[in-house]
């Protein structure tokens, strides 16, 4: 307990980065996964093929790779960016490509007469998208949005490597001061995600049921 | 055989062909619908009368010819399109309600996104022709929640509630119990009583007698036979009209 109290600052600040590294890219994430999703079924043909070549880059990319390029490749092209914000931003930009997969698959799984009703009424594409199709689409991906979520909360592991005083970066410092007491800081750290992911997971769950009723 | 009546053409199609792959689905359509005119197609299966019906607000793209509506001919894509199907009613046999949106909101959809109706006026005026069809007291239940006749009568109300010029019907009472066809079909000819351009594809030949000022039928792609219900039930010319209405009329 001792070792609890002797360090809860930097366990409470390590939380507080991945919290908020989480949340920021999580927002980026969902934005512009759904905004790629929304190019990837319009009828103009050079969207859908931006939309596909992103996704295609950044699903097969390695996440530490991402972290690579955004913050040391970047520079090279006179664009430099903070630990932080680069942190955001990879992790941000890596896990929007597989919002947009399962948005994607939300969207192909609304019967396409709801949009052949709301067009037949004179709706433009982009308000159909907003008013009749997307709203049903996410019905059908809040599950596998909250998986590729709470895998984004514990990809934001990787900023250790980048500078980021995240969760896990206090593992090599605690263990290093406090080698008897391994167990832990082992603990500490999992506790630390879990009160993001477990939280996330309770929420996703209640989302799920909540839309399942209104059907 | 396929001209308009009283000269006052609301929608015209010359010379329209299209092909699924190398399925030749309408075959060198002309067909002119007048002001007030209720034409019912019939055919059987696959003689390409939904597509025809999908054709006017441009669900289905054509490769030849043309087709206007009010003396406008229809947009490619875009905005123009959408202000054009906003004039255009349509009615689909499996009712297509907006699952996640009560069915007040249904009908209020369209006016407040496309008319830019505001919400209280379009609200009013959904309320009343919700009356209209009868389903006024379902205005605050999801779509799930009613039968399938209340559905499609709402699917009316939705798209009424555009003030369409010209309304289109897809088989509208196809995948209804027969109990409930009815109940639409009353609708539907209100409707036309009260003077709606309509175009409905349909089985019901019940409604063509009653409501019809013309018969169009359809088979492999083209018009054959195009007439009033009563020369078109009585004296069919085609052999192709004769074999289908003797298979039909006979239970």
């Amino acid at each position: 307990m001792q070792f609890f109290i002797d360090n809860f600052d930097i366990l409470r600040d390590a939380f507080l980065t991945t919290l908020s590294l989480s949340l920021l890219a999580g927002l980026l994430a969902l934005v512009l996964g759904t905004l790629l999703a929304a190019m990837r079924v319009s009828p103009v043909a050079p969207l859908r093929g931006l939309a596909t070549f992103y996704v295609e880059v950044f699903r097969n990319t390695p996440l530490t790779v991402v972290f690579f390029f955004i913050i040391f490749g970047l520079p090279q092209i006179d664009f430099v960016i903070d630990f932080f914000p680069g942190a955001v931003l990879s992790v941000g930009l890596y896990t929007a490509a597989f919002v947009c997969e399962a948005v994607r698959s939300g969207i192909n799984a609304v019967s396409p007469g709801q949009a052949e009703a709301s067009r037949a009424l004179g709706l433009t594409f982009g308000q159909s998208l907003r008013e009749v199709v997307l709203p049903q689409a996410f019905r059908t991906v809040v599950p596998p949005l909250g998986n590729v979520l709470i895998a984004m909360v514990k990809n934001t592991s990787i900023a250790a490597g980048f500078s980021v005083s995240e969760l896990s970066s206090t593992l090599p410092r605690l263990v290093n001061a406090n080698a008897g007491d391994l167990l832990f800081v082992l603990l500490g750290v999992v506790i630390g995600y879990m009160l993001i992911t477990l939280p996330a997971a309770y929420a996703v769950h209640r989302l799920e049921r909540k839309v399942a009723i209104l059907r | 055989m396929t001209s308009s009546q009283n000269g006052d053409p609301l929608v015209r199609l010359t010379g329209v062909n299209k092909w699924f792959g190398d399925l030749h689905v309408l075959q060198d359509i002309d067909l002119t619908i007048d002001r007030g005119e209720v034409v019912v197609v019939i055919g059987p299966s696959g003689s390409g009368k939904s597509t025809l019906c999908r054709t006017i607000n441009r669900l289905e793209s054509i490769e030849q010819g043309e087709i206007s509506v009010d003396g406008q001919r229809l947009p490619e894509e875009g905005k123009a399109l959408a202000r054009l199907r906003s004039d255009v009613g349509m009615v689909f046999q499996s009712f297509n309600l907006f699952a996640h949106k009560t069915i007040l909101e249904n009908v209020t959809l369209g006016p407040i996104k496309v008319r830019r109706q505001s919400k209280g006026d379009a609200e009013k005026r959904a309320r009343e022709l919700l009356d209209r069809v009868g389903v006024s007291a379902q205005a605050d239940k999801y779509p799930a929640q009613l039968s399938g006749g209340q559905q499609q009568r709402v699917a009316i109300a939705r798209a009424l509630a555009m003030d369409p010029k010209v309304m289109l019907f897809d088989e509208p009472t196809s995948a209804l119990d027969p109990e409930m066809i009815s109940e639409v079909l009353d609708v539907m000819i209100g409707l036309a009583r009260d003077g709606m351009t309509m175009v409905v594809v349909t089985h019901e030949m019940g409604f063509a007698r009653r409501a019809a000022n013309r018969v169009v039928f359809m088979d492999g792609g083209r018009i054959v036979e195009s007439s009033d219900p009563e020369t078109f039930f009585n004296n069919p010319t085609s052999d192709r009209a004769k074999d289908f209405l003797s298979k039909i009329l006979n239970h």
